[in-house]
């Protein structure tokens, strides 16, 4: 079994209006030094695969099928022995 | 008889796009299961608004797989009329049917409102009973309407004429460009995020919707296909 962990983040160049609101509050609470803040999603995924190179494959296409939005997003993910 | 499908998924809304045809056109309409592949019947398709699949992962995102979106690219590609409002042009976005993509409003506010919207465009088979230039109220209901495209699509967007409606006054949700709908280059698959079909009887509080449908109806009538 592998996991792999996903992480799917907006463009740097699309606006994130959630990140910009949590860095707006964390400055309120007096964390001055924020200047700047931005979200995304974790997924985590086991999969059966016989080795890391399918499974690299198999993650890669999942994002480019389903999880990623390539217009507004990109993404990054790392394999390990999943149980 | 112009025939409508409107395509039913887990969690659209989609009585109200059947009402709104039945009421309006008085032409026959039905609500399709989203697991129905053959919409060949049909002369137009109405993707309805809603969370479809709860809106989990990206609206849209998940109804774009269901058996029903073959017969919505079928109906695209035969040049049949493809109108998706609301949760229906997030689908169209994530089915690449139509370029660009959705992302949260900027205000991260959930926006139910009146919206003035001007329309663009009277050369489309979706809008020949308005005039270009004028302005409608039509209502909006949405937290994630602001769209976003990159600016050599948006230059195309604009070259071609496909921007449709765009907010007036206040942009309610930071689109870009304040787009409001937009069309494919053959102009015969819509999505906009306002929604007409809650706006065709003045006691809904507009009945500028009216003219959406009736514009559908006479350019089916005078394409030939009637």
């Amino acid at each position: 079994m592998i996991k792999a962990t996903i992480t799917v983040k907006l463009k740097p160049s699309v606006l994130d209006p959630q990140g910009e609101a949590i860095r707006k509050s964390l400055n309120a609470l007096g964390f001055d030094e924020v200047t700047g803040l931005r979200t995304g999603k974790t997924m985590e995924v086991w999969l059966e695969a016989d080795d890391p190179g399918e499974a690299e494959a198999r993650v890669k296409a999942m994002c480019e099928k389903l999880l990623v939005n390539p217009v507004i997003e990109t993404y990054s993910f790392s394999l390990e022995e999943g149980k | 008889m112009m025939r409508f499908a409107v395509p039913i998924f887990p969690g659209s809304a989609g009585m109200d796009c059947v009402r709104a045809v039945e009421d309006v056109l008085a032409q026959p309409v039905d609500p399709v299961c989203h697991t129905q592949t053959d919409l060949s019947s049909y002369d137009a398709v109405i993707l309805p608004g809603g969370f479809s699949y709860g809106d989990y992962l990206r609206p849209g995102a998940l109804a774009r797989f269901a058996p029903v979106m073959e017969g919505v690219r079928e109906a695209a590609a035969k040049g049949k009329l493809v109108v998706g409002i609301g949760n229906g042009f997030q689908i169209l976005l994530e089915a690449g049917l139509l370029p660009g993509a959705m992302r949260r409003n900027d205000h991260l506010q959930f926006r139910c409102d009146f919206q003035r919207l001007r329309v663009e465009t009277d050369r489309l088979p979706f809008t020949r009973d308005y005039r270009a230039g004028e302005t409608i109220r039509i209502p909006i209901a949405h937290g994630q309407g602001n769209y976003h495209c990159d600016d050599e699509t948006l230059a195309e967007l604009r070259q071609n004429g496909q921007i449709v409606f765009r907010y007036a006054g206040e942009n309610p949700n930071g689109s870009v460009d304040a787009i409001a709908g937009i069309v494919n280059r053959e102009g015969n698959v819509l999505g906009l995020m306002p929604h007409p079909e809650r706006a065709v009887r003045e006691w809904m509080g507009s009945a500028d919707g009216v003219r959406f449908f009736t514009s559908m109806l006479k350019y089916w009538r005078e394409s030939g296909a009637a």
